[in-house]
């Protein structure tokens, strides 16, 4: 039973814990996921990725004939049959989501993995069986993977988010000369795969020269342009459809090989054609996320006040894929200092796309950056929670500008005093619980807040039932509850009277998915759309021959329990439904829209989302193995729009982190180009035994400086800083400082063997 | 997945003789299987489906062991009452292993035949000596965290990743198996599995169409039992290295010891120079931590795996030291 | 060349073994596996109450015979490799991976997926009847399982991708319980409680964990999925003692469960 009851109050909707609108069919197995539709036409054939075997090089000879021969087999598309399309990457000016993203065009082998082949059949036995008779010899040519630390590595053209790759102040190396205590240390993240628990899957389909796509797709209005551009058609002819989506976490920000194969075979065999990526494809033909290595120096003086942090990154680009990972955004903003150093560098690579994966920057700039903070409190013998706060900045350190709110030291010690921070182990390996060293450790949590642009419309039926159309979608983040409650609370009516219509490109524009600005923009336009449609039912009312309200001066309507009440100009009282009034406006009501983009006060303002992560922990001296005993993430994010689904956006966030921080780890053969623990059984997410108790605390805090809904972003922020503070309780519990993430078993177990 | 041809078998002997061919194949639960002939890893020609067999009973043996039908899942051997009482180290290896859903399809005798988790046997486009022989081994110079530290050879480092083999080893279970001839014989699951010399395609000792009926425990050994698994998640994870432990103290010395270890060979291993070192011994930290050292003088790392030498040494210590109650190492020393 | 049409040979349900080529074919069979056409077999199993007789592929999975042939796409394909545990279904009252499993091994099983699961009994969890098909928008919710509801409830997922698997998961996990069936954490407990063998005891929180553990959910819902599990539990608790309690019981069952 949803929490929709009528008898509710309509006002103070927004920020309700109600349970998610979609929520009975998702329990049910009713949602319909990218390739799972039915509408009794053609069963959709099944294609089969075949995939690259070497890391870089040419195909020399690509024979499809026994496969074309197997049973079931209607087509094989291969670079020598696959139709025309724009070359990969062109053109070079356009976004990385909307340059094209060809396949099978030519012998070139950009990345191991890389689709050389679709096999599409009957059924996807045949299909499957078949892809393994395509015979390809290849001319391997030796390839670059990796970014090694010693390498300088080159400066991106911009980092993902639209920040400088160098971003300073002050005579750096002057002021950290000069510093009565420093540190400089090196640290490293590893490569890392988004794994959504939807494969990237595609559905597509020609009718009258117009393809339509039921895509597993985060921003649609980018990747029909992408699918226009690859395919060389008009945008308009395409149409691409994604209202359910088996996570995405970034992976799913552009489109990939299973949408673009789909099409291609669709169109060659006059049919549908389905394109489901195996779990081991998405790491070849999905994004990842790049290891890092990361270089921090901090300095200070004796009383512990921070007066230089550097921050230097170097990742690897993959070669024609323009993406650089904002590893230091946090560090820019997070605490004052005298002078600043924060550098981003990239080595092209023979790898498939890296690109952004929840989080980008903080995800992995944070854990490090917060675990240099622990070691510099350490050396000065000071409170890692009082080091932090004694550098709250009053300022913007990077850019100089002021907070549009600065809620960090209210998270730190709203924490502190949740958690029992004032009881943790103050020295190293000093607390056991049975066989467990138990430690403490927290971090601040920093993510850039974003609004992108977005249009909405709003139309209220005749039958009183409002429908809100955007092509925005929802990942499991909660859009099409949240702007349910949007629409609800802005035209005065019971949340159950409103349909939220995502994820159809034909519908207004807005940003999608990403970055944590979903909800802020697409909800400030659909809520825009809604202010106009009120205006607008004002208008008729007022102006309506046969409205009751015929006379009344628009401004001075009111709108309470779905009617709108007034005076007319002889001071007799009228009132009339909104449905009423919607139904004179046509046989489709009356609709309106809205739309939003970023103003003045995203150039005016520093603007940031906020936390602090605390971690109780064990690590068990035999083994070095880490288990979780309670986690507590207290967060500031502006205006909360579902209590419900923000908490469980921002534990989310926490658990990602987690997996960061103590598991995954895609391991990529050097050799060959090719990760090789491609699979779900080595390629290790967290599973439900290893997060603890887990709470969450919003600290409400409106800011309108954000968006008209005063929201911020918070679908990543629960990720900032949980491995820093990871990081810091091992080193608490068992005295070992592990710089390199994951921290695996291994490395702590390196540490205690020192030791002893 | 190639096209194979299936049967469903009805009798043993039957099934045995149809699955003579070297390029036919059991099947019963099929989480192993199935996951390899998607990809092509494995691709038999022909399925006998002995999941039907009436193989799926726990009886009672005169000699005071349980004979176990091969097709009892992992799931109802974990949770028979015997085994909990009894035999609780294999109750608490099974549980260890997996989960839930894979343990109620997973089969006692299919479990002991699983295949390693090698990354480059599983990837066709690598090379494996084990998947195809003579094409070289990618993991000696590649990723081998998770690879075996003992009875290795430049052919193959790959592990054995089941965690009831390891029990069923310091538990001395025989396996009960039939050969395509009618014939019956008994081989102990200490000897079922070989080290991979020259030969890592050749795993077990079987031949081809011999079917494991059942597996024999016998009697249980005296003393504690403890199975110890470290992995790198909390669960549903193969193990780096765990370890199978059965011992008894009389006074302060070690009377009796069954001790056996996973994720560490080819094989489950049985640590005899381990009970050797430490029966008669006293049971004490120092003896335990000697005793594993001795387990591991000829273990050696290929770089990825190389903490597994510590880890063993460590986890096995451990595990005794838990085995013969005393107190957790945490608990003495340096902290608190 | 043996098996070319697939229906010279259709395995009969119950009526033993499927005809297998004799051993002379079997290296042109084996020849064909590349190339040739694959064995079709009959199988007549039972899915959320309905009886279905299908032919299918012999290397069709449980799963794909749902999804591709039975339009029952609430189990999900996350991995299809049992490694992450989307396609969790119930066989037989047992959870497995439906991924794993090859279809024509299912003959005369009995099948519920989480298109079924509201018409399992909570009490029992004996499947119920035949399930309707019924289209459906956002909001027209039949009746729920309350494990489903608590989901709801509990916000117990985001995408909902794993979900199916996991209630399936769930369903089957109260079930285990209510057996006395035991996980690690059940010995682990044991040894830490100085018990020498594993007994009956109420969940702990770490034990739902372990339980729930061969269910990836990749956004994050594991401590909301453990809040309807004990929701559940609860409901079930309560109607147990209800039960015990109201007019109509013989009182042949003692205690108070």
């Amino acid at each position: 039973m949803s929490q929709l009851d009528s008898e509710q109050d309509v006002a103070g909707v927004i920020g309700r814990p109600l349970d998610r609108v979609d929520g009975p069919l998702k329990v049910t197995g009713r949602a319909r996921y990218a390739t799972e539709r039915r509408d009794g036409g053609a069963r959709p054939a099944v294609g089969w990725i075949v995939e690259a075997a070497i890391g870089h090089g040419r195909i020399a000879r690509i024979d499809a004939g026994r496969a074309e021969r197997a049973p079931g087999v209607l087509l094989v598309l291969t670079h020598e049959n696959a139709a025309e399309q724009t070359p990969y990457g062109l053109p070079e000016d356009a976004g990385r989501f909307t340059q094209s993203r060809a396949v099978l065009q030519g012998n070139e082998i950009r990345h191991f993995g890389q689709a050389v082949a679709l096999v599409v059949a009957e059924t996807l036995e045949q299909a499957r069986a078949a892809a393994a008779l395509v015979e390809v010899d290849y001319d391997a040519e030796s390839g670059r993977y990796e970014a090694s630390p010693e390498d300088e590595g080159e400066i991106p053209d911009s980092l993902d988010g639209g920040g400088q790759p160098d971003l300073g102040k002050g005579d750096f190396d002057a002021v950290l000369r000069s510093a009565e205590v420093s540190l400089d240390q090196r640290y490293t993240t590893a490569d890392q795969i988004a794994s959504a628990m939807e494969p990237h899957a595609t559905e597509a389909s020609w009718r009258d020269g117009k393809l339509t796509l039921h895509m597993s797709l985060q921003i649609l209005a980018s990747g029909k342009q992408a699918i226009a551009q690859t395919l060389g058609i008009e945008p308009e002819r395409v149409r691409i459809l994604s209202p359910f989506i088996g996570g995405g976490f970034g992976s799913k920000l552009g489109v990939h090989a299973d949408g673009v194969l789909a099409a291609l075979a669709a169109r060659e065999l006059d049919r549908p054609v389905k394109v489901v990526q195996h779990r081991r494809n998405l790491f070849f033909s999905g994004p990842h996320r790049g290891h890092s290595s990361q270089r921090i120096r901090l300095g200070a003086d004796a009383e512990g006040r921070l007066l230089a942090i550097g921050h230097d990154s170097l990742q690897p680009m993959a070669r024609r894929y323009q993406f650089a990972e904002p590893v230091a955004s946090a560090t820019r903003a997070s605490y004052a200092c005298d002078a600043l150093l924060t550098r981003h560098r990239v080595v092209p690579v023979d790898r498939p796309p890296i690109d952004s994966m929840r989080a980008p920057g903080e995800a992995i700039g944070t854990p490090t950056f917060e675990a240099a903070i622990d070691e510099m409190a350490e050396q000065l013998g000071l409170d890692p929670l009082e080091f932090r706060l004694r550098n709250a900045p009053q300022r913007e350190p990077g850019g100089g500008r002021p907070f549009s709110s600065r809620d960090l030291e209210r998270c730190l010690k709203e924490g502190a005093e949740r958690f029992g921070w004032h009881e943790r182990p103050v020295r190293p390996r000093s607390r056991n619980d049975g066989r467990w060293l138990i430690g403490y450790g927290m971090a601040s949590a920093v993510r850039p807040n974003l609004l992108m642009e977005a249009s909405a419309r709003a139309r209220l039926g005749g039958n009183g039932q409002v429908v809100c159309e955007l092509d925005m979608t929802d990942l499991g983040t909660g859009s099409y509850t949240v702007l349910t409650q949007i629409a609800a609370e802005t035209l005065g009516v019971e949340p159950q009277r409103v349909t939220v219509e995502l994820g159809d490109s034909d519908l207004p524009q807005t940003s999608g998915s990403g970055g944590s600005f979903g909800a802020g923009t697409s909800g400030s336009a659909l809520y825009r759309a809604c202010l106009a449609l009120k205006e607008e039912l004002a208008r008729i009312a007022c102006e309506h021959a046969d409205s009751p309200l015929n006379g009344c001066v628009p401004d001075a309507l009111e709108l309470a329990g779905g009617r709108l009440s007034g005076r007319r100009a002889d001071g007799t009282a009228a009132e009339a439904g909104l449905d009423a009034i919607a139904a004179l406006g046509g046989p489709d009501g009356v609709s309106a829209e809205g739309s939003i983009e970023a103003g003045q006060d995203h150039e005016d303002f520093a603007q940031y989302s906020y936390g602090a992560q605390f971690v109780e922990l064990g690590v068990d001296p035999a083994s070095g193995e880490i288990r979780l005993r309670r986690c507590l993430g207290v967060f500031s994010a502006g205006r909360i729009l579902n209590a419900k689904t923000a908490r469980s956006q921002l534990m989310g966030g926490m658990i990602y982190g987690i997996g960061g921080a103590l598991f995954e780890e895609a391991m990529m053969d050097s050799r060959r180009g090719a990760f090789m623990n491609r699979d779900l059984a080595e390629y290790h997410l967290p599973v439900n035994r290893d997060v603890p108790d887990l709470e969450v605390v919003m600290l409400e805090e409106p800011d309108y400086r954000s968006n008209p809904l005063g929201s911020r972003g918070i679908g990543e922020l629960g990720i900032c800083g949980i491995g820093g503070a990871i990081a810091n309780a091992v080193h608490n519990a068992s005295g070992v400082r592990v710089r390199d993430f994951p921290i695996t078993l291994d490395k702590v177990l390196k540490g205690l063997e020192t030791r002893v | 997945m190639r096209a194979f041809t299936y049967e469903r078998a009805e009798a043993a002997e039957a099934a045995a003789g149809r699955a003579a061919d070297p390029s036919a194949s059991f099947i019963a639960g099929g989480t192993n299987l199935v996951d390899l002939m998607k990809l092509q890893v494995l691709s038999p020609s022909h399925l006998v489906d002995v999941s039907r067999l009436p193989l799926d009973r726990i009886e009672a043996t005169e000699e005071g062991g349980l004979r176990i039908g091969a097709l009892v899942t992992n799931s109802a051997l974990a949770n028979d009452e015997r085994i909990k009482a009894t035999w609780p180290l294999l109750s608490r290896a099974l549980l260890s292993g997996a989960t839930a859903q894979l343990r109620n399809k997973a089969t006692t005798g299919g479990n002991l035949l699983q295949r390693t988790r090698c990354y480059y046997f599983y990837d066709t486009t690598s090379p494996c000596n084990k998947r195809e022989p003579g094409s070289g081994c990618g993991a000696l110079e590649g990723f081998n965290r998770i690879h075996a530290i003992l009875g290795a050879s430049e052919h193959c480092i790959a592990t054995h990743p089941s965690d009831m083999a390891v029990a069923m080893v310091a538990l001395g279970a025989e396996a009960e198996t039939l050969r395509p001839d009618g014939r019956r014989r008994r081989v102990a699951v200490e000897a079922l599995h070989r080290l991979p010399g020259e030969r890592p395609e050749l795993e077990t000792v079987l031949e081809p169409g011999e079917l494991i009926e059942a597996v024999v425990l016998p009697p249980p050994p005296k003393g504690r039992q403890l199975y110890r698994k470290v992995r790198d998640r909390s669960s549903y994870a193969f193990a780096l290295v765990s370890v199978a432990v059965a011992l008894e103290v009389e006074g302060n010395a070690v009377s009796s010891l069954r001790l056996a270890l996973g994720g560490v060979a080819h094989k489950p291993w049985r640590a005899s120079r381990a009970e050797a070192a430490l029966l008669g011994q006293p049971a004490t930290r120092d003896s335990f931590r000697a005793a594993a050292e001795a387990e591991l003088a000829e273990a050696v790392g290929h770089g990825g795996n190389d903490f597994k030498l510590p880890l063993a040494r460590r986890v096995i210590a451990a595990t005794l030291a838990d085995a013969a109650g005393l107190t957790p190492e945490a608990e003495e020393g340096e902290p608190v | 060349m043996p098996h070319r049409d697939p229906l010279d040979r259709p395995g009969r349900p119950g009526a033993g073994p499927a005809a297998a080529p004799d051993t002379l074919s079997r290296a042109a069979a084996a020849d064909a596996g590349q190339t040739g056409a694959a064995q079709r077999e009959s199988v007549t199993l039972t899915v959320n109450g309905r009886r279905e007789t299908v032919e299918v592929d012999v290397r069709r999975s449980l799963l794909d015979l749902l999804r591709e042939q039975l339009d029952l796409t609430g189990s999900k394909k996350g991995c299809d490799h049992g490694q992450c545990g989307a396609c969790t279904v119930l066989v037989n009252g047992r959870r497995i991976n439906a991924c794993l499993s090859l279809a024509v091994m299912h003959d005369g099983d009995e099948v519920v997926t989480v298109e079924g699961l509201e018409a399992i009994d909570a009490q029992t969890l004996a499947p119920g009847g035949t399930m309707g098909s019924g289209a459906a928008a956002l909001g027209d919710v039949p009746s729920l399982h309350p494990l489903q509801a608590a989901f709801v409830r509990e916000d117990a997922f985001q995408c909902g991708y794993c979900t199916p698997g996991q209630l399936c998961s769930g369903v089957a996990l109260l079930g285990e319980l209510a057996a006395g069936e035991a996980s690690i954490v059940t010995w682990e407990r044991a040894d830490a409680d100085g018990a020498d063998a594993v007994g009956a005891a109420p969940a702990s929180d770490e034990e739902l964990r372990e339980r729930m553990s061969g269910n990836l959910c990749r956004c994050g819902a594991y401590p909301n999925i453990l809040g309807a599990l004990r929701r559940t539990l609860g409901q079930i608790e309560e109607g147990a003692e209800r039960a015990d309690r109201g007019p109509g019981r013989d009182g042949a069952r003692g205690g108070t469960g």
